[in-house]
């Protein structure tokens, strides 16, 4: 966007006058910069985050030699891909339930299952635990990653509300005459589903996916309330290294999980274009 | 649109119900009633809670404590609110009329931050907002140019730059909550202004309105809903943020679900715990009940 | 047309999206009273023209008068035209009377004032009653209506209207052609509208544009367009017509004749003024044709009476007829291969028996029909 436009601004191109850019940018930069500046001192060799003291990678070395971290990051990563599957599953077999059918008590079924968007992940937190403590007893000893069950099963909780709103929107511009048309060329329900449906609910499934998979992994609130004592993700990690040292270790691995968050980004923008995902939220 | 009855093909009924119908039965209604029905209890020993329909835990909650500090919850959910509607707005505008090719790289600008990490973000804002950090060092330049205008006029020079403490009290709370919650509400209220027909916009130049005036009477009465949409989901995260608080408030910075982990994690209080989730539940839905309110209220008139 | 000075004057105007040229160095004087029209298919320029005028878009090159002034840097909302939208752009959130009174308060116009000339602008597009309806209980047809009111109500110089009746059914099409007409004599004021439906253009115009690619075709009145088309475009664009490629054999004052491959020779009775040997178009409309059973004899004598130098006269197979009620056409094959569309009007109710598919027929058309093509 060239700052100094070389033709007229006609009335309605409100983007293209000074204040409005200025506005943009300032807010861009109230977006970006701290980020940008926690990236560059994570490669300050200072153990504060001060001053320049001079380019050095050893945070990054300490980080990815910090088994504990380590271990988080595996666990967070694994969690969310797990909660990323069951959640599209769980989702879109929702939005599907409730974009086809008419039965009773829908309304109810309809936003209890939209509930967990509106409840505070707090009380989230809250009932997973009392649940894990007095109803539930998820063994805490079990193998990985089984013993990462009760988070699992916390995050698909609340991911598949988002997947079920998304492909639901998506849905709701299908257009019935394609099941139809499918019907009328001779495919079976099971048939015109994947032939049909699946395609069509595609954009929605990635966006779904990525929403997913970024809740997961960016949750911390419910994590630490579910989680016992063994099992530690990537955020409670980090929550516990800043709440009692704050070491340039904690920049290298912010650091990486942003850029981990932009090239998944860049993997759904190929995988869908900037537009496409742009307009499934 | 044709939906089936359910009885018309019950087998694919079933596939597509049962599976999400069990999972939410058992790994949230039975969850939630359990918080619920302990918040009826009493502690009964180090790790036994009796249920025994008592009213205690509500009523200790109406204490001018607690009820200060929902007061004081709502009040900085509200500020944060608003603040992210008044600089979002302008944002969205400009995405809403910027050219097809930047529309789509701007809402990718809003959306990157939301994607990534909330730690990470909360953490890297600490790190400008912090007693050294970038934020202090710019306003002490500005506080250096400042005085040294005046005394280029011939004025006494400002003292000496203080550094103004930006982290670990409330101005830190509202500025992190807003910066963790503008995407929220930015989102909505572009994909309301993308909706608008543009030649309303322009009939209301064409008839002699000036722009400011326009989006006074036009752009902002019909952009209603989704204004409205903003709102919700900046304001109902942003009354149950618990991270922000925790990390970037003081001691009296303290917001209602800081005060409920409390309860879980330190004072072992699970029933009044679960008493203080339930009113926040309760007033999560009276917010939205109002919002259905306010939508239904246009139409009847 | 009086001498008094254009009430709006496009000078030298272009306007380019990027690379793409939209409007392309036009030049068009609009006179003060007139129902001018802009025709042209869609994409051809027409509505960045007139929105040009309005101010929504900046013209690249060239300048705009209205009524004499200069509207470089002047915004819409300081300009004396007023807007019907394509979509009509009425509030959904007002009512009809909060919808016509938004210039008028805008304007400083206050109390009974607005409240008369609302009423009165509500009678003149038969709206009177309307006041306190929402633009959703109201169908298209009285949403325009309301959107006229609208602009009518500020008395502007100019009306301009983005085509306004594309969104309306073909009955209430033909009806409001009639009263934006009426309408426009009433209030006097000048009318410009965008349309790309060449029926509207001529029922309702005093003088149409035709655009095409951006630049102006041809700038008459409708009977002269239909008549006498200056180009292939306007000829093919402005009804239905039939064109052949040939060569100009004879041109003199009084008479001309084109020699066309897939026509044979076409006879004028006036001259054409073009260079002998050049390559030219004929267009013939196909009401002009008239169709005859062969052997009757009527048609050579008929076509030898008018054409001074040879007869205007051909022979084919019908090879398509669609009845349509008031007119059949006829999709006529020619001894040459060449194919010529005629119409016949059905005077009579047994008409349509008289031809069906695969009859010889004979057919012939006045020496002053056809239309010689130079470009």
């Amino acid at each position: 966007m060239a700052l100094f436009s070389r033709s007229p601004i006609a009335p309605l191109e409100y983007s293209r006058t000074l204040w409005m850019r200025l506005w943009v940018g300032a807010v861009m930069l109230f977006l970006y910069a701290p980020l940008i500046v926690l990236m560059i001192f994570s490669f300050n060799d200072s153990k504060r985050n001060v001053v320049w003291r001079g380019f050095t990678l050893k945070y990054y070395d300490k980080a990815l030699n910090n088994d504990a971290l380590i271990e988080a990051l595996v666990n967070s990563l694994t969690i969310a891909a797990l909660a990323t599957i069951f959640s599209l599953i769980l989702g879109a077999v929702a939005a599907v339930m409730l974009w086809r059918f008419r039965f009773p008590f829908k309304g109810a079924v309809d936003g209890t299952i939209s509930l967990p968007i509106i409840v505070p992940e707090i009380c989230m937190g809250v009932a997973f635990l009392m649940f894990f403590a007095k109803g539930l007893h998820w063994p805490t000893d079990l193998v990985w990653p089984l013993n990462l069950g009760a988070i699992t099963i916390a995050h698909i909780t609340f991911c598949f509300p988002f997947v079920t709103m998304v492909v639901r929107s998506r849905l709701a511009s299908f257009n019935r005459e394609q099941e139809e048309a499918a019907k009328d060329l001779g495919a079976g329900e099971w048939q015109m589903f994947r032939d049909v449906l699946i395609p069509h609910m595609r954009p929605a499934l990635v966006a779904g996916a990525l929403l997913s998979f970024t809740l997961s992994l960016d949750d911390f609130v419910i994590t630490y309330f579910t989680s016992g004592p063994e099992t530690i993700t990537f955020p409670v990690k980090v929550y516990s290294m800043l709440r009692f040292s704050v070491t340039p270790e904690v920049n290298a691995a912010s650091t990486i999980l942003i850029i981990l968050t932009v090239a998944l980004t860049a993997i759904a923008l190929k995988l869908q274009g900037v537009k496409a995902i742009a307009e499934t939220h | 649109m044709a939906e089936q009855d359910w009885k018309a093909n019950k087998r694919v009924f079933a596939a597509v119900s049962l599976p999400t119908l069990l999972w939410t039965l058992v790994f949230f209604v039975v969850p939630m009633a359990i918080v619920w029905f302990y918040s009826f209890g009493q502690n009964a020993g180090l790790n036994e809670i009796h249920v025994s329909g008592t009213l205690d835990n509500y009523k200790r909650a109406t204490e001018w404590l607690y009820l200060g500090i929902f007061g004081k919850s709502f009040a900085v959910a509200a500020l944060v609110t608003l603040i992210c509607l008044i600089v979002g707005f302008p944002v969205a505008m400009a995405i809403t009329f910027a050219s097809e090719k930047w529309r789509p790289w701007l809402l990718l600008g809003i959306m990157l931050p939301f994607w990534t990490n909330l730690l990470v973000r909360t953490y890297a804002l600490m790190i400008l907002l912090g007693q050294q950090g970038y934020a202090n060092k710019g306003l002490g330049a500005l506080w250096g140019g400042a005085s040294w205008v005046k005394t280029l006029v011939g004025l006494q020079p400002l003292p000496t730059w203080e550094p103004v403490p930006l982290l670990f009290n409330n101005f830190a709370v509202v500025f992190g909550l807003v910066y963790v919650h503008l995407p929220f509400m930015v989102l909505p209220l572009y994909a309301a202004l993308d909706r608008l027909d543009r030649s309303l916009i322009e009939a209301s130049l064409d008839l002699g309105a000036g722009h400011f005036r326009t989006i006074l009477r036009i752009v902002v009465p019909l952009a209603a809903p989704g204004i409205v949409a903003g709102v919700m989901i900046t304001l109902i995260p942003a009354l149950g943020a618990y991270l922000t608080p925790d990390l970037m408030g003081g001691t009296d910075s303290q917001m209602i679900a800081n005060v409920i982990e409390r309860q879980f994690k330190k004072a072992n209080d699970w029933p009044f715990g679960s008493a203080l989730s339930f009113i926040l539940i309760y007033a999560m839905f009276i917010l939205i009940a109002l919002q259905s309110m306010r939508r239904k209220a246009p139409e009847a008139s | 047309m009086t001498d008094a000075p254009p009430i709006i004057q496009i000078q030298n105007i272009s306007k380019r999206f990027g690379k793409v040229t939209a409007v392309d160095n036009v030049s068009l004087d609009i006179q003060a009273g007139e129902f001018f029209v802009l025709l042209g298919p869609s994409g051809c320029g027409k509505t960045t023209l007139l929105r040009m005028i309005a101010g929504f878009e900046l013209p690249t090159e060239g300048r705009i008068l209205i009524d004499g002034q200069d509207m470089a840097g002047i915004p819409p909302n300081k300009r004396p035209v007023n807007m019907v939208f394509q979509s009509y752009a009425v509030f959904p959130h007002m009512s009809v009377a909060d919808n016509v009174a938004y210039g008028l308060k805008i304007a400083g116009v206050r109390g009974g004032e607005v409240r008369d000339r609302v009423a009165e602008a509500l009678e003149l597009v038969k709206l009177g009653g309307y006041e306190s309806r929402m633009p959703d209980q109201m169908s298209g047809g009285q949403r325009q209506r309301v959107a006229l009111a609208r602009s009518l109500v500020m008395r502007p110089k100019v009306l301009l209207l983005d085509e306004p009746l594309s969104a309306l059914d073909a009955k209430l099409r033909a009806q409001m052609q009639f009263e934006l007409s009426e309408l426009q004599e009433k209030v006097g004021i000048t009318f410009v509208t965008v349309t790309h439906d060449q029926d509207e253009a001529l029922s309702m115009a005093c003088r149409i544009a035709v655009i095409n690619k951006g630049e102006v075709s041809q700038l008459a009145a409708p009977s002269d367009l239909y008549e006498y088309p200056a180009n292939r475009f306007v000829a093919d664009f402005v009804g239905s017509v039939n064109i052949f490629e040939g060569k100009l054999i004879l041109d003199e004052p009084d008479k001309a004749a084109v020699d066309c491959p897939g026509l044979g020779k076409v006879y004028l009775n006036h001259g054409v003024t073009g260079p002998h040997g050049a390559d030219v178009w004929v267009a013939l409309r196909p009401e002009k044709i008239y169709l005859h059973i062969p052997g009757e004899g009527k048609a050579v004598k008929a076509a030898a009476q008018d054409a001074p130098d040879g007869h205007n006269f051909a022979r084919g197979t019908i090879k398509g007829m669609s009845y349509l009620g008031d007119i059949t056409l006829f999709e006529i094959e020619l001894e040459s291969g060449a194919r010529l569309r005629v119409s016949r009007p059905n005077l009579s109710r047994h008409d349509q028996e008289d031809f069906t598919w695969d009859d010889k027929v004979s057919m012939h058309w006045r020496a002053d029909s056809p239309v010689v093509l130079l470009g």
